[in-house]
């Protein structure tokens, strides 16, 4: 049984259609990562799924020992509230002082306890976020675009520690990103959102789809290059041209180098 | 009996202060500093309504000040904008308020007393309603205390976690209005959003958790009341403004020293 199952998911802000006829499930233990184009609906649909926004239409139905945990985009912390990382950690429901300190083990920040969250840097402020969801004993980690404001090495750092905790936890991931080349790499099955759900499956199927190409264009030349080179697609090509096939790579990534070398001239 | 009004005042001023400084962190965390301005001119407009209709003061007040607290965080919701619709309110039910007043007829009505309270005049019964509303917010933020400061810091993790953020804006719209109640016999409705707002202020610099600031604004809060009646009564200057000015004394030096000590 999946932990949650959406089905004909319709949501509408004034005349603006957010989502429509989007249907989508998360099964036990496997990574789920949501990419689209800003605006495509991905964060309306998380928030659909916790519960923050009730759909026009659709059903969404979670499962009955479904336990989220949520690492919000960002989190601000009004300058007027004293927060420290321990206190934060205790929302909603109060914890040990151990198992607060396990938690922070598992994010990979052990030594911020006592720290004020006003003080922390973009990375570690992520993971205390991640501390505190790990703390809910979650069947279920959502996060909203964890990695925005951290560098390229700290977001790919930031995705490990998210299989670990998968491989650790057994608890499924479902993640929402713009980082196509890292995310879907560590994804079991990606969904491609645009309002609807214009298609779904194994990262090498999806990035390989017309219809994720025609949405992301040239900005995933890499994603798409790095697909093409793991997957095998000879069975296509009755006539054995591999050539064909990478010259079929090339003319897509054709506008690509030319912008490369632009910033040189 | 001098004594005896002395001693009903001070704990007036100590019931709405402990019970105002708590909930006061939450409107200056919320930063609704507006929206405890609306809820308390709402209540001149609760004034007339009670005398129109002979209603208690605090019955009447309730009311109008609960109606506009609700109304605004209503709107809140909707996309307006929201400080210039906070300060539209505020001073139209101020403005509506005081012209209500003005067509009571018959008792002569001291105005002075409800914009700026009267806490000399606190009677027995005054100070049993002063006392049962600020249990009642105190009891209310003691039980919804984690739930409420989860939905501060972030609506989304709250959604999370199985907490309803529309109920606890509910908690915090209900109390704003019984302290607004309570309070305007002791500091009046323009000086309502002080009580709330100076003791948390003052407690912030030196505060690392939210309890701690809770606990001590409420004692800033407290000593600011008890400060300003004897101060007033040294002085034979007005209490309720007193009161206010002893707490932002507070402020003035707790902000000094942050500022010296180079505070997060």
């Amino acid at each position: 049984m999946s932990l949650v199952d959406v089905s004909g998911l319709q949501v509408t802000f004034g005349s603006n259609r957010v989502l429509e006829d989007v249907s989508f499930h998360i099964d036990p233990g496997e990574i789920v990562t949501i990419v689209g184009p800003n605006g495509s609906g991905k964060s309306t649909l998380l928030r659909c799924i916790i519960g923050a926004i009730r759909p026009d239409a659709g059903r969404i139905t979670r499962a009955t020992d479904l336990r989220i945990g949520y690492v919000p985009q960002k989190l601000h912390v009004d300058p007027t509230l004293p927060l420290t990382v321990r206190r934060f950690l205790g929302l909603p429901r109060s914890v040990s002082r151990s198992r607060a300190r396990q938690a922070l083990e598992s994010a990979g920040v052990p030594d911020l306890a006592d720290r004020p969250m006003s003080g922390l840097s973009g990375g570690q402020h992520q993971r205390v976020l991640l501390a505190r969801a790990l703390l809910e004993e979650p069947n279920l980690l959502i996060l909203d675009e964890a990695t925005q404001g951290l560098d390229q090495p700290g977001s790919a750092a930031f995705y490990l520690q998210i299989e670990r905790i998968r491989r650790e936890l057994g608890c499924a991931v479902l993640m929402v990103s713009h980082e196509l080349h890292v995310v879907m790499a560590a994804s079991d099955r990606v969904v491609c959102l645009n309002g609807h759900v214009c298609c779904q499956g194994a990262p090498e199927v999806v990035a390989s789809a017309p219809e994720y190409r025609a949405l992301f264009g040239s900005g995933t030349q890499g994603a798409l290059a790095l697909y093409r080179h793991d997957h095998d697609h000879h069975h296509d090509h009755a006539h054995g041209h591999s050539h064909d096939h990478a010259h079929g790579s090339d003319d897509n990534a054709g506008p690509s180098p030319g912008k490369a070398h632009a910033p040189h001239d | 009996m001098i004594d005896d009004f002395l001693l009903r005042a001070a704990l007036a001023g100590l019931g709405v202060a402990l019970a105002a400084a708590p909930l006061g962190c939450f409107v200056v965390w919320r930063r609704m500093a507006y929206f405890g301005d609306a809820t308390a001119h709402a209540a001149i407009l609760g004034v007339a309504l009670s005398l129109a209709l002979s209603l208690p003061i605090v019955l009447g007040t309730l009311a109008m000040a609960l109606i506009m607290a609700m109304t605004v965080s209503t709107l809140s919701g909707r996309g307006y904008a929201i400080d210039t619709l906070l300060g539209v309110l505020a001073h139209s039910a101020l403005a509506f308020g005081l012209v209500a007043v003005s067509f009571i007829e018959g008792v002569r009505i001291d105005l002075m007393a409800y914009l700026f309270g009267d806490i000399l005049s606190v009677s027995w019964t005054d100070l049993g309603v002063v006392w049962i509303g600020a249990g009642l917010v105190l009891g209310l933020l003691w039980w919804r205390w984690s739930a409420l400061l989860t939905a501060t810091l972030n609506p989304e993790l709250a959604h999370a976690g199985g907490i309803d953020p529309k109920r606890e804006q509910l908690v915090l719209t209900l109390s704003l209005a019984v302290v607004v109640a309570v309070a305007i016999k002791v500091v009046g409705v323009l000086l309502i959003a002080a009580l709330l707002i100076v003791p948390p202020a003052a407690a912030r610099p030196f505060s690392h958790t939210p309890e701690g600031m809770a606990l001590r604004a409420a004692g800033i809060g407290g000593v600011s009341a008890l400060g300003g009646l004897w101060a007033s009564y040294l002085l034979d200057t007005p209490t309720g403004p007193t009161v206010v000015c002893v707490a932002a004394l507070f402020f003035v030096a707790s902000s000094v020293v942050a500022l010296v000590r180079g505070s997060d």
